[in-house]
């Protein structure tokens, strides 16, 4: 369970926002929504550790983040904006090693099976810069597939994402919420995902 | 994802460091160009210095620790950028401060793949410069060796400018502004060795104060380097 | 005023300190000048002459409290740099961002007076002295620490990097020095060390050290008068800003 009390961000000068506070279950995923600017990327970044907020805690199964450390991080997988895959290395090297910085060892078997499943099936031996964007986006999104972390912080992951590939991804979404993981996601699109709880976040100027 | 949380064992942080190291070699290997291009920097600018000064061989052979020890501290400098400006520009430095793996551990690895590609080379290559300026082999064996404690430190420190200038405007120059006056001591000590060697007094001193300085830089450059990191992905 | 004392804390916030640095200010501007005069006074008419050097030594007098000041300032400057960091207040860095300039200026000085004293003695506008060369090297220190907060935008990342920055350079300044002295001392060549003054007579030192403490209240009054510059510029936005009367104007 993942909860927020009085959660505020100062960007530069700004106050993005103030006071915010949510819980969500596991099983459950909040949509951020907001204007451009408005702070959501920052309150995803925040959720992640990698700034601190103004003011306010968060807290993982009632333990502070700021506390768990590595622990924290062990059950936390984020994607931001950013497409985090080397460009030299093949898409399967790049699973693997997503994985080793996330402490496991993934063996080739099933990082192929993982991009099979995002529509990379073939292309696992490609250097990566031979594919095009949304492929990359794919590669990095394989991590989804591989990864035991219950939590998903995601920052606009549907963007570069034809149709099918959306409904893939809400499928994924779905899928890991079903099995009792917990996503906060951002997105401008209306997306669609089956859970037993769902939250709305609204941050306005 | 329940189906895939049995997947994959658990790996130890010695070896996540390791696939760290592999990662760094792998994507050296993979895009040579840059890693030679420093390496060719190395020697244009030795040999510089005699076209600059003269081809008289008793000063060339004053000179010879000094330029050697400068020309490989310049190339050194030039290859730090290297060494997190791509995993921060593709967003993958962001996914190792994400890793439970200690960041410190990380980054120790990291700079160690960057000494292997960057460093060791410039090890192997002095003494071949070194007999451009005739130096006698016992001298150019503790030119090995200086470079050999030295680049690794170099590597060390220079992490720590590297990280503070992140992404900011005017990096390369500004790490130069930074880093230079930290590489003095090395210099020092480093083509000092080489002098006292020469001149006969032993270059045992100078190699020892490198020695330490080295063990220093091990345990404390990590630590400031992995605070800087996360300053600059805030 | 004797609030102050108990609950100094008070003072660790823009806010509160901007009116009390004002009011501190002309305080340590009338020191600064009445150690100034008192020291140079001591420096030309009371310190003799001094046998082998002659008049030209008195530049004695700036040289050595500009370099005790500049690496006292980056001491200071360091410290600061550091509070902010570990308790991450922002005035603290502010006040290590007001230092730097100052201690840039104090190396500079004395760099500039080493070269004033040498051209007349040994003939020479520079010499490779250790203390000379450290001192070079310092300069070249503040020189990264102002260059590196001026090159980042977020004032925060500015603070903390360059707290970094400042704190690796404290513990370089005496492995530096180090090096340096050892560097000099086994090249013969360098026959000359501004190190070596003649032996001191009693109002030399005089004259120093009250030409250290007019460089010092200089330096506070500078770092107070910058400091409130940069805490109008950083908290421009901040109502206590407007209010100000100065901003009313």
């Amino acid at each position: 369970m993942l909860t927020a009390a009085n959660l505020a961000c100062t960007r530069g000068e700004r106050r993005l926002f103030a006071g915010l506070n949510f819980a969500i279950e596991a099983g459950g995923w909040i949509h951020v929504t907001g204007e451009n600017g408005s702070g959501k990327t920052s309150l995803l970044r925040i959720l992640c550790g990698l700034s601190q907020p103004e003011a306010g805690e968060i807290r993982w199964n009632g333990a502070p983040i700021r506390e768990l450390d590595d622990e924290y991080r062990k059950i936390l997988l984020y994607l931001g904006h950013q497409t985090p895959v080397k460009e030299e290395l093949t898409a399967r090297e790049n699973l693997q090693i997503s994985g080793a910085l996330a402490g496991t060892v993934l063996d080739e078997a099933d990082a192929d099976a993982a991009l099979e499943q995002v529509g990379l099936g073939g292309r696992e031996r490609l250097p990566v810069r031979f594919l095009s964007q949304g492929q990359k986006r794919r590669v990095a999104l394989a991590r989804l597939l591989t990864s035991p972390a219950p939590l998903w912080i995601l920052d606009e992951p549907f963007v570069a994402l034809d149709a099918a590939a959306l409904e893939m991804l809400a499928a994924i979404i779905a899928g890991h919420l079903a099995g009792g993981g917990i996503a906060v996601l951002t997105s401008h699109q209306e997306v669609t995902i089956e859970a037993a709880a769902r939250l709305t976040l609204r941050i306005a100027a | 994802m329940s189906a895939t949380t049995q997947m994959g064992t658990q790996m130890s942080v010695i070896a996540v460091a390791i696939a760290v190291v592999r990662r760094d070699l792998l994507l050296a290997l993979r895009r040579k160009s840059e890693v030679l291009t420093t390496l060719f920097f190395f020697v244009i600018v030795v040999s510089l210095f005699p076209l600059g000064i003269g081809p008289e061989m008793s000063l060339l052979r004053k000179i010879a620790p000094g330029v050697l020890w400068v020309a490989a501290l310049l190339a050194t400098m030039l290859s730090l950028n290297r060494l997190f400006g791509a995993d921060y520009a593709d967003g993958t430095l962001e996914q190792m401060t994400l890793s439970p793996v200690p960041l410190g551990l990380l980054v120790s690895a990291k700079i160690l793949a960057h000494w292997l590609v960057a460093g060791l080379p410039l090890v192997l290559l002095a003494p071949v410069l070194g007999l451009q300026f005739d130096l006698d082999p016992r001298s150019l064996g503790v030119l090995m060796v200086s470079l050999l404690l030295g680049t690794p430190l170099l590597s060390l420190v220079g992490a720590i400018g590297a990280a503070l200038t992140l992404g900011v405007r005017g990096g390369g120059v500004l790490v130069s502004l930074l880093t230079l006056p930290l590489y003095i001591p090395a210099l020092i000590f480093g083509a000092g060795a080489v002098e006292a060697d020469i001149s006969g007094l032993g270059a045992g001193g100078h190699l020892s104060l490198l020695a330490a300085l080295l063990a220093l830089a091990v345990f404390f450059a990590p630590w400031a380097t992995t605070a800087a990191l996360r300053i600059a992905l805030e | 005023m004797s609030n102050r004392l108990i609950n100094w804390f008070r003072f660790s916030s823009p806010q509160t300190f901007y009116p009390l640095a004002g009011k501190m200010l002309p305080w340590f501007i009338v020191l600064a000048i009445a150690f100034g005069i008192a020291g140079l006074w001591v420096s030309f008419f009371v310190a003799p002459v001094d046998a082998q050097q002659g008049q030209g030594y008195r530049i004695i007098f700036v040289h050595v409290p500009a370099s005790w000041m500049s690496m006292f300032l980056y001491v200071v400057m360091a410290a600061w740099a550091g509070f902010g960091l570990a308790f991450n207040t922002r005035l603290s860095s502010m006040m290590a961002s007001a230092i730097a300039p100052t201690g840039a200026l104090m190396a500079f000085l004395s760099l500039w007076s080493g070269a004033l004293w040498g051209k007349p003695m040994w003939g020479t506008w520079w010499v490779w002295d250790a203390r000379l060369t450290s001192e070079l090297i310092l300069l070249f220190l503040y020189l990264g620490f102002i260059a590196l907060q001026a090159a980042i935008d977020d004032p925060r990342r500015a603070d903390k990097a360059g707290a970094i920055l400042a704190l690796v350079g404290v513990v370089n300044v005496p492995i530096i020095y180090f090096s340096v002295k050892w560097w000099n001392t086994l090249h013969q060549g360098a026959s000359v060390s501004l190190t070596k003054s003649p032996s001191m007579a009693q109002a030399m030192l005089w004259g120093m050290l009250l030409m250290a403490l007019a460089l010092w209240m200089y330096s506070i009054a500078a770092a107070l008068a910058r400091v409130r510059a940069i805490m109008l510029e950083r908290e421009r936005h901040a109502g206590w800003v407007e209010e100000l009367p100065e901003m009313r104007a």
